[in-house]
């Protein structure tokens, strides 16, 4: 197609947390500084810097992407913020797999950062405006009532129960318990989290990812400059992304087709004709614990309808036969928009390489996948890797 | 490399270190106004609102009758042709039951739960709702495909916003008294 191959490197992270001492940009400086030491390169070998971060509305800072740039070591160099909501940490590796694909640069740096808690009181009242401000903005929305309609019409179009949803948090919070970066890690069942505050029926607290501080990082390189700085990398094969109509209402609200065309896009780029068979490990959003299942669908790891009973049946535990976010998640690791995304894209990066600890997947997988979902449930970003 | 071979970085606070003094922080509260146009489609919409009427819009070639009404079609990508007046009648597509306002803050000790809820509006394409909210229903009886009408504000308390629909009620019940949201 006459791209030129991008491997990812390198990988820096911080720390989830609810309310994190450092600035964003200070959060930007540790992950991406951590990215480059994890693959001995220098600030000046970098061509050209891309940064992923969501609303301004959360910081209260207009352009946060210059705000940010000394953080994400853009100093001089060519430099471009991508925002794409909720959809943004994946689109991160994209953007920055443009830039070397196209043969502009060698070497990329991608950060992705979010500081949710300096809005206040919480950081959901900034989501207000992300409605149409005649139509719907007078009515008061939130953005927890508008995954509550599509939680629900979900359920009653394949007769799911919040049990089988629920069962979603379980592993996901379970598994985060061995991320070092975890911020809501715990061994939980399914009662405790049909048990927890009704929010927006039928989502109940622990059916929603949390609002966390964090930043993380990669290194992208052409093929030349891969090959000669490591012998695990780990290739961007396929990219696809997709915006459907921001009149959501109008939608089929139980199946994410913009999820389904940002997938076909990455595949075919990828080869991939037979998703479920040749993706080994996946790491789909899940910043609500039905949007798991809603993406794996989407995804088309499994017929439609049919996520649910693959996780009542251990499927997508980490040593079942298709291991889904085996991080921990947003729904575990924490939930910083845009840092959300990469985290997974390096969950992938470390399962290939065989790197990823006590949260490795058996098997030596050679194929995975991370996906995001964004701006007002719209937006669909989706890469294929291989080792 | 390994995530565990690093110390990772990132350090979490807690509110009462902010409020112990422990860690200083600094705060703003903006006070920004704006005033939205309201654009030649929905512009009519609420006219027509005002009036007591809910209006959509068609595009003979995909052959759909839209709401929210728009002067172009989005799939099309060419004018839209025609005003086409709607029932104030619809189907619930999906709903919920919720305790959260806009802010994140919970409904207060004796409110009763909001219930938005996507309405498929009677006379327009299959699947077209709009988000508004339901009442005078027990949260227990809401159910998805339910038929539901308008409950209007007053003429005189008609202002073209989307708001002079009150909210949507079981199309069946008795009229019942009439209730502020």
């Amino acid at each position: 197609m006459g791209y030129r191959k991008v491997a990812i490197v390198g990988a820096g992270m911080t720390k989830f947390v609810r309310r994190a001492q450092e600035t964003g940009k200070e959060l930007s400086w540790q992950a991406a500084k951590m990215a480059l030491d994890s693959c001995e390169l220098t600030l000046d070998q970098v061509d050209c810097v891309t940064l992923g971060t969501a609303p301004d509305a959360f910081d209260g800072v207009h352009m946060k992407g210059e705000y940010l740039a000394d953080g994400a070591g853009a100093w001089r160099k060519p430099y471009m913020r991508h925002y794409v909501g909720g959809g943004t940490g994946v689109f991160s590796p994209i953007h920055g797999w443009f830039h070397i694909a196209s043969g502009m640069a060698d070497i990329v740096l991608v950060v992705a950062e979010e500081k949710m808690s300096s809005c206040h009181p919480h950081p959901q009242g900034a989501f207000i405006t992300i409605f149409d401000h005649t139509t719907e903005q007078p009515l008061k929305p939130n953005l927890i009532w508008i995954f509550a309609l599509e939680m629900n019409r979900y359920m009653q179009t394949y007769g799911l129960s919040k049990k089988d949803i629920a069962l979603v948090s379980v592993k996901n919070k379970k598994n985060a318990i061995d991320h070092p970066a975890a911020q809501v890690a715990e061994e939980i069942t399914v009662d405790d989290v049909l048990n927890s505050e009704t929010l927006a029926w039928p989502v109940n607290r622990l059916d929603i990812s949390p609002a966390s501080d964090g930043a993380a990082a990669i290194v992208l390189v052409s093929e030349r400059v891969a090959r000669r700085l490591t012998d695990k990398p780990v290739w961007i094969d396929g990219v696809g992304f997709s915006i459907d109509t921001a009149y959501w209402a109008t939608r089929d609200l139980s199946y994410p087709n913009y999820v389904e065309t940002a997938a076909r896009m990455a595949y075919d780029m990828a080869g991939i004709t037979e998703p479920s068979k040749q993706i080994h490990v996946a790491e789909p959003y899940d910043p609500f614990d039905y949007k798991e299942l809603h993406h794996m669908e989407g995804l088309m790891l499994c017929p439609r309808g049919k996520a649910a009973q693959l996780t009542a049946d251990g499927v997508t535990q980490r040593d079942g036969n298709m291991p889904i976010c085996p991080s921990g998640g947003a729904l575990g690791v924490g939930n910083p928009i845009a840092a959300t995304g990469l985290m997974k894209v390096i969950e992938i990066f470390l399962q290939l390489r065989g790197d990823a600890g006590k949260r490795q997947v058996p098997g030596n997988p050679t194929c995975g996948l991370a996906q995001a979902w964004g701006d007002l449930m719209q937006m669909g970003t989706v890469v294929v890797m291989r080792s | 490399m390994k995530l565990e071979d690093y110390e990772l970085r990132g350090t979490a606070l807690r509110s009462s270190d902010i409020k112990k003094g422990k860690v200083l922080s600094t705060s703003w509260e903006p006070d920004l106004k704006y005033a939205w146009d309201n654009g030649v489609a929905i512009g009519r919409y609420l006219a027509e609102l005002k009036a007591g009427q809910i209006i959509g819009r068609a595009c003979h070639k995909c052959r759909r009758i839209m709401i929210p009404p728009r002067m172009f079609c989005e799939l099309c990508f060419r004018p839209t042709d025609e005003w086409i007046p709607l029932e104030d009648t619809g189907t619930v597509n999906t709903f919920s039951i919720v305790h959260v306002n806009w802010d994140a803050s919970r409904r207060k000790k004796g409110e009763p739960p909001l219930i938005p809820a996507v309405i498929e509006i009677d006379g327009a394409s299959k699947g077209m709702g709009i988000m508004h909210m339901l009442s005078e229903v027990d949260p227990k009886d809401v159910k998805i495909g339910m038929k539901v009408k308008a409950v209007w504000k007053s003429e005189e308390e008609r202002e073209g916003a989307i708001t002079d629909i009150l909210y949507f009620k079981p199309a069946r019940a008795k009229a019942g008294k009439r209730r502020k949201q």
